[in-house]
């Protein structure tokens, strides 16, 4: 409410164009906003709108308002599974000519491919993320390579009364379909068919749900496992007293740096353990997209600020005072960035072996679904629950099923 | 009928043009809406695939009453009905007796009894949660110091009556408490002459004078209990089965963007709510509030 005034005085200076950007919570965003302004000379201004911290309540403001064709805003901040969902239903607008070539120059292909649908542009790629395993070095000198060594190790560890519990986000919600997607493409395996349209759950996936199924019956599980969020198992693993591993995105490390000096001494990563270990390091991509809502009255310049916000300088910005991951290759061979973002080649590997989440217009449903059902862990039944993943995810896939 | 004069006649019509505003407006406001998500869930209508929207006819309520996790939270949304409602009551009487026969501090009591009810349901069960969280609440390391009780679906849902129950207790006290004025003293002196001790007097005097109001205040809390939604969605979200059917359709029809399916489900919501409103006032003859003033 107090913003509000001041935005539309910046809007009146500058010849009355107000770009406004909806997008989550990001430390420092805010400096971006400031350098695309500065650079846009007074052509227009950016307004920053946060939007709330959780995915679903960012997901549902925005999906509110498109679907009432609201004009006010303009570039849409969309988690990379949200891209189809929102093409399909009209609510943004494609990527085409100039504005597409700068987009595709230079970005990984695994965070570009979430930004498409149909075979069309319909976002550009401003952040990417993938999980790594992170260990400490203290207790696990040479890190696993594969998910069955992984829970030897850390039930040797708890044999010999060491702190040797794996964290991994096991609650119900998106975290644990994260989960479920990176085991499945590191068996080798595919949830949805390739063009989204039929339920797989191959053997792979039910490879997959044993490994849930076998770290959440192992001593070396949390006993809040089963309620477990990315920040939760961030902070039992800051604490020191229980974990040696915990599986989660890179956001770790500065944390742990400022909350855990100590710890950070010893806090390695190394790439997520699959289940074939020749497929280790795969991981599903997460992150963020920028897209230009179709409703948005000011689509030139909306287009103009979504490419500065995620230039090759701010991505940069963004990765050593944020920490998150850029999506454009170069910023990674960037001198700067070796410092303050040591973990970078082995997310750059990570990113050249995505495992992208079923991308499909549907995937609310679908992600619903399969937290739904792989709820808790511990009594995942592999076989079972691969079947009921199949038909359920069918109807969800064909909008016809009901959601929990 | 031929006995109603001119006059009569004209008051009535003047009754309806008075009336006549307030009427619209109802119709405005309640009766749109529920034609329009009748006439929604008749259609497949799902906001992603705006291409594919069609008439389907009762196909959505067939795909819904057919769905294990419709009746799965149809179950949950009856048990928390049945098992707050009754305690509830029980409580609820206790707490208007006291209140009732409090002879110091009257006004202050009342007041403070009312607290709970005051609160905004979405800060109280904030403040559940918190006190339930496995590793911070004071309750949980209280009564679960190993457990994450709100995990475990039992216990999940054993939290999220309790603090059904914390809430509305004072407004059933509240509620009783008008029938309780109702209860004429000399009745009940007259019943302590002929013998009858405090627990006869409550059960064989003031219950039968009181079934008007209780009833009232079941009917009410049971239409506002089915309809359950704040304190599940603050304190667990729907997860490991405690969604409430509000939860499932707020689920389906907010977040999953599917118009059809989702009017379904609140028209069958509906449909629950008036069999229950139907049940109280012609089976157990819960008179409609402002409507009892004949029989007494």
């Amino acid at each position: 409410m107090i913003a509000s005034p001041l935005v539309a005085a910046c809007g009146s200076d500058s010849g009355g164009i107000t770009v406004n950007v909806y997008y989550s919570t990001e430390e420092n965003f805010d400096k971006v906003v400031a350098n695309c302004n500065a650079a846009a000379a007074g052509r227009y201004t950016i307004a920053l709108n946060v939007l709330p911290r959780g995915a679903d309540d960012q997901r549902e403001q925005m999906v509110r308002r498109l679907a009432a064709g609201d004009t006010d805003m303009d570039v849409l901040g969309l988690d990379v599974t949200w891209v189809a969902e929102f093409a399909e239903a009209g609510w943004i607008s494609e990527w085409t000519g100039q504005d597409k070539a700068d987009v595709e120059d230079g970005t990984l292909a695994g965070p570009l491919a979430t930004a498409k649908w149909e075979d069309k542009l319909y976002a550009a790629p401003k952040n990417t993320n993938v999980q790594l395993l992170w260990y400490r070095s203290d207790l696990v000198p040479t890190p696993p390579k594969s998910w069955g060594e992984m829970l030897e190790q850390a039930q040797r560890l708890k044999a010999e009364g060491k702190p040797g519990g794996i964290l991994m986000t096991g609650a119900q919600y998106e975290g644990l379909v994260v989960q479920f997607a990176t085991l499945t493409a590191g068996a080798g395996g595919k949830i949805l068919s390739d063009d989204s349209t039929r339920a797989v759950v191959d053997d792979g996936a039910v490879k997959a749900l044993e490994a849930l199924r076998d770290l959440a019956n192992s001593p070396a599980a949390s006993p809040s496992l089963s309620n477990a969020k990315e920040d939760n198992i961030r902070q039992e693993f800051e604490s020191g007293k229980s974990a040696a591993f915990q599986l989660n995105w890179p956001f770790v490390y500065a944390s742990m740096a400022k909350s855990n000096p100590d710890l950070a001494k010893v806090f390695k990563w190394a790439p997520y353990p699959a289940i074939d270990p020749s497929k280790t390091g795969t991981a599903t991509l997460g992150g963020f997209n920028l897209a230009i809502s179709s409703y948005s009255q000011h689509k030139p310049e909306a287009f103009e600020a979504a490419k500065c916000l995620r230039s090759a300088e701010n991505q940069k910005y963004s990765a050593i005072n944020s920490g998150v991951p850029p999506t454009i290759e170069s910023v990674y061979d960037d001198p700067e960035m070796a410092q303050p973002y040591p973990m970078r080649d082995a997310i750059l590997d990570e990113l050249k072996n995505p495992a992208v989440r079923p991308i499909t217009p549907a995937y609310q449903n679908v992600s619903t679904l399969i937290s739904t059902i792989l709820s808790p862990p511990g009594a995942i039944d592999p076989k079972a629950t691969a079947a009921r993943l199949r038909t359920e995810l069918q109807d969800a896939l064909d909008s016809k099923g009901v959601l929990p | 009928m031929k006995t109603v004069t001119d006059g009569k006649k004209a008051e009535r019509r003047l009754g309806l043009w008075l009336c006549a505003p307030a009427a619209l407006v109802m119709v405005a406001v309640t009766a749109y809406p529920i034609i329009y998500s009748v006439w929604l869930s008749l259609q497949r209508y799902d906001l992603r695939f705006p291409a594919e929207r069609e008439f389907v006819g009762i196909e959505n309520y067939v795909t819904v009453l057919t769905n294990s996790y419709w009746w799965s939270a149809f179950g949950v949304t009856t048990l928390i009905t049945v098992i707050s409602v009754a305690i509830e009551l029980v409580l609820g009487m206790a707490l208007a007796l006291v209140m009732h026969r409090t002879l110091v501090a009257r006004g202050l009591i009342r007041t403070v009894a009312l607290i709970p009810y005051g609160i905004v349901t979405v800060v109280a069960a904030f403040s559940w949660r918190y006190a339930w969280d496995d590793n911070t609440g004071y309750l949980a390391q209280l009564f679960a110091p190993d457990a994450a009780p709100l995990t475990q679906r039992a216990s999940a849902l054993g939290i999220i009556i309790l603090a059904e129950v914390w809430k509305t207790v004072p407004f059933m006290a509240l509620l009783l408490m008008a029938g309780l004025a109702l209860v004429p003293e000399d009745l009940l002196k007259a019943a302590s002459m002929d013998g009858a001790g405090p627990w006869q007097r409550f059960t064989k005097v003031m219950l039968p004078v009181m079934k008007p109001a209780i009833l009232v205040a079941l009917l009410f809390r049971t239409l506002d209990a089915f309809r359950i939604f704040d304190n599940i969605f603050v304190l667990t979200s729907g997860a490991q089965q405690t969604g409430s059917v509000s939860m499932q359709t707020y689920n389906n029809l907010i977040r999953g963007l599917n118009l059809g399916i989702g009017s379904t489900m609140s028209v069958l919501i509906f449909i629950a709510v008036a069999a229950i409103a139907f049940l109280f006032v012609k089976v157990f003859g819960a008179a409609a509030p402002g409507n009892d003033g004949g029989k007494r």
